[in-house]
């Protein structure tokens, strides 16, 4: 299918807050596990509340939709759901390829595009220069992929299903700086937390 | 490697085989010729998954992902993709996250091209610079042991482990 824009309106200059957004997206997160880029979308996560189902990357970048499919692919009966950001996004444009190759039904893919690299000095970014992630996606074989712009169309997409999969979705937000609020930075502590959670052993 | 030989040697299949005692039902993958049949022998088995990547280091990143979801993962690759690798081994390491690479080397024993020299002769020190625990294999005895043991630190220890199968058993690849 072709890259749809959801919304019709841009309201403040058609970016969101992204707090509000990511709240939004996981306002009906149920039984679903999460995956966040590093940077500002784990903090923005953990903002909307810690959950041993969070599993936060402070590094490893361009690792976050994978580490989705490989979770997708060993936990198939969840919905996964990864948050990252656009320059995160763009340093693994090969996994869009394996995702859509692979085809895990149950992985949701939301990329926080501020347009800039917040982490670094806001710099701009491809998408910034006009780089459709969404068309991308699409042309690679995602089930679904569209840009969202209003709060009203990410509501939409909060309860998905888990078999509605591979989508991506291009969440237009602000670029600014946001409050910082730190995830725990002990790896080992995250994995056998999350792990945990499914009943899985340490090792 | 030459594709017939690889074909006709039993250590793959045997290599298959110890892998799946070892509770491995994932397997990712860029196209090699070493791998050849460890690569058809994993997409014609109904009970593993298969990922094919574009390039290696998005099988670090799924491999950490499968574990995270209770499935074990092993990435087959040749040694010139550990280069692409070594940034995101730091999810494994730094998570204590089982791996078990199993890399063909080239450019260290009849290599006919010399753009595979740089990178067959930094694999192991790579690896070894960001916390990657190397074993080498000469032998199709060898590759099966180094892998079985591999297993069992990977995915017993949350070690991460590669397994390096030298050229000279793969043989010369054939222009």
């Amino acid at each position: 299918m072709v890259a749809t824009q959801l919304g019709s309106r841009d309201l403040g200059q058609g970016k969101m807050d992204r707090r509000e957004v990511v709240s939004r997206v996981l306002s009906e997160r149920g039984e679903s596990l999460v995956v966040t880029g590093l940077g500002s979308p784990s903090y923005d996560v953990h903002a909307a509340g810690d959950h041993d189902a969070n599993y936060y990357l402070w590094g490893a970048m361009g690792g976050a939709a994978l580490v989705g499919l490989g979770l997708a692919l060993a936990q198939p009966e969840r919905r996964v759901i990864v948050i990252t950001g656009d320059g995160e996004q763009l340093m693994a444009y090969g996994s869009l390829a394996t995702i859509a190759v692979a085809k895990p039904r149950n992985l949701d893919i939301f990329v926080l595009d501020n347009e800039h690299y917040g982490e670094t000095g806001m710099q701009i970014s491809h998408t910034g220069r006009g780089l459709d992630l969404a068309a991308v996606a699409a042309a690679s074989g995602f089930v679904e992929a569209a840009t969202v712009r209003t709060i009203d169309a990410v509501a939409s997409l909060s309860a998905a299903s888990n078999e509605d999969g591979p989508r991506l979705f291009v969440l237009k937000i602000r670029a600014e700086d946001t409050p910082r609020s730190l995830p725990s930075r002990d790896a080992v502590f995250i994995k056998n937390r999350f792990r945990a959670h499914l009943d899985l052993a340490p090792n | 490697m030459n594709e017939a030989a690889s074909s006709t040697a039993t250590w793959p299949h045997e290599l298959f085989d110890r892998l799946r005692a070892a509770g491995v039902s994932h397997v990712s993958y860029v196209p090699d010729a070493g791998h050849s049949t460890l690569i058809r022998l994993s997409l014609d088995a109904p009970d593993i998954t298969t990922t094919m990547l574009t390039t290696e280091e998005e099988g670090v990143a799924v491999a950490t992902g499968a574990w995270l979801g209770g499935m074990r993962s092993v990435i087959l690759m040749q040694s010139s993709g550990v280069g692409n690798c070594i940034n995101m081994l730091s999810l494994p390491v730094q998570s204590r996250t089982p791996l078990l690479m199993i890399v063909t080397m080239r450019g260290e024993w009849a290599e006919f091209n010399p753009w595979q020299v740089p990178m067959g002769q930094a694999t192991e020190a790579s690896l070894t610079a960001i916390g990657v625990h190397v074993v080498r294999a000469s032998t199709g005895d060898e590759v099966v042991a180094a892998v079985e043991q591999g297993a069992t630190m990977a995915f017993e220890a949350d070690q991460q482990v590669a397994v390096l199968i030298g050229q000279q058993l793969l043989g010369e690849k054939t222009w």
